[in-house]
């Protein structure tokens, strides 16, 4: 038998909480989840539980990790590499520092203020909201390990040559003065107990399930919603395999969305379902994510208009790009 | 006293500034806090994760949201 198989099943994808609201929905409320109200209600809880196990396992996990490198030693460890190394070094940590921009904005300006080069502190900006450790192990729970593998690196490869694009281009001259010149202070920092990382862990819980609880049951009630109301034909219409425009027009309407990861799994995992192909969900679930009009709204206030739209073009064109290619080589994964 | 709040308006930012004020209440002491959102004024303090507090100039907590009691605390060390 296959262990990993079997774990992956039960653990990450929850094999058994999906067996329990089956006999849940089809016992006690006399619902057969091969229809669609028992499907949507079926889908609705069962996603629900899931996605709230795991958003509570995983973000202790992060955040006990996250405790071993505060914003200080983050720079320091920067500061000394040079060249791709650096690159590459920054876009894996913007993978397991922050969820969301007002917190990587000030830590772009301390890097940047602290002297580390352009192309390194943006290959940061870029991969801090795009990819991050949440979404890695979702994508696998719900889809599978190989196409979360695939997704960090196109994301670290993205952020690499984002950074070192804007960098070649000279454009630090967009990047409002104040930013260089921020004051940088050495904080004292004494190495916090075991007991103090565990309890950041558990705030961070708390403190992230209370801000994206909402964003969750929206995302998993337009998921049922997609799971068995709305027409297969309207879906795979506008955004089925065969129409070049799925990958342009999903990553279009999710640019302005603003949610969490969270909340748009559930969406993408239900377009998936539907015939939606892998690539146009992704570029869905990562244009929702990565940008949005609060986010660019918040740069806007450290870097001027010209590199503004540079970064959201470089990151909109990854977007895209990474959604042709999950499409073009989709059966390479699923 | 000034205390400045320092945050681009997070909830933790609001949750701190209201346990400073509690804090404050409870020692009958008066001061203003300020709320500090832009970014560029967040920078000039050197902060790198919010929300972080600010006594009369001085940089005392950063990234964390205080207890009305760990408040309370640092209120004594300035006095």
């Amino acid at each position: 038998m296959n262990v990993f198989g079997w774990l992956d099943d039960q653990l990450l994808r929850m094999r058994w909480l999906s067996e329990l609201v089956r006999q849940l929905v089809e016992q006690g409320m006399g619902l057969p989840v091969s229809g669609p109200i028992g499907g949507s209600v079926h889908f609705f809880i069962y996603d629900t539980v899931k996605i709230f196990i795991l958003l509570a396992v995983l973000i202790f996990a992060i955040s006990y990790v996250q405790s071993h490198f505060p914003p200080e030693r983050t720079r320091r460890i920067l500061g000394r590499f040079t060249g791709v190394r650096g690159n590459v070094l920054a876009a894996l940590l913007g993978t397991v520092t922050p969820f969301c921009s007002c917190s990587s904005i000030p830590l772009f300006i301390g890097f940047t203020s602290a002297g580390l080069p352009i192309c390194v502190t943006f290959s940061f900006l870029i991969s801090s909201p795009l990819v991050d450790l949440a979404s890695v192990i979702l994508l696998a729970s719900i889809f599978n390990w190989p196409i979360a593998i695939a997704y960090v690196t196109v994301g670290v490869v993205l952020a690499v040559i984002g950074g070192t694009l804007i960098s070649r281009a000279g454009m630090e001259r967009h990047i409002e003065p104040f930013v260089f010149n921020s004051p940088v202070i050495q904080l004292d920092e004494s190495e916090p107990r075991i007991r103090e990382r565990l309890l950041f862990a558990r705030d961070q819980v708390i403190d992230i399930v209370r801000r994206v609880w909402l964003y969750i049951l929206i995302g998993v009630g337009i998921g049922a919603a997609i799971h068995n109301w709305i027409p297969g034909s309207l879906i795979n219409g506008m955004l089925g395999q065969d129409k070049p425009w799925s990958v342009p027009l999903a990553t279009l309407i999710g640019v302005p969305m603003y949610a969490d990861i969270f909340g748009t799994l559930p969406i993408a995992e239900a377009l998936v379902a539907r015939g939606v192909g892998l690539g146009t969900a992704l570029a869905f679930m990562m244009s929702v994510t990565a940008l949005s009009l609060p986010s660019i709204i918040m740069l806007k206030r450290v870097i001027r208009v010209p590199l503004l739209a540079v970064f959201v073009g470089i990151v909109a064109s990854g977007i895209m790009l990474i959604g042709f290619l999950f499409n073009a080589f989709a059966g390479a994964f699923v | 006293m000034i205390i400045k709040v320092l945050g681009s308006g997070c909830r933790k930012c609001i949750e701190l500034a209201d346990n400073t004020r509690k804090a404050l209440d409870a020692r009958g002491q008066q001061a203003d806090i300020v709320k500090v959102t832009d970014f560029a004024d967040i920078a000039a303090h050197g902060v790198m994760s919010t929300p972080a507090l600010v006594i009369d100039g001085k940089l005392v907590s950063v990234g964390k949201v205080l207890t009305v009691q760990d408040v309370a605390d640092l209120l004594d060390k300035v006095d």
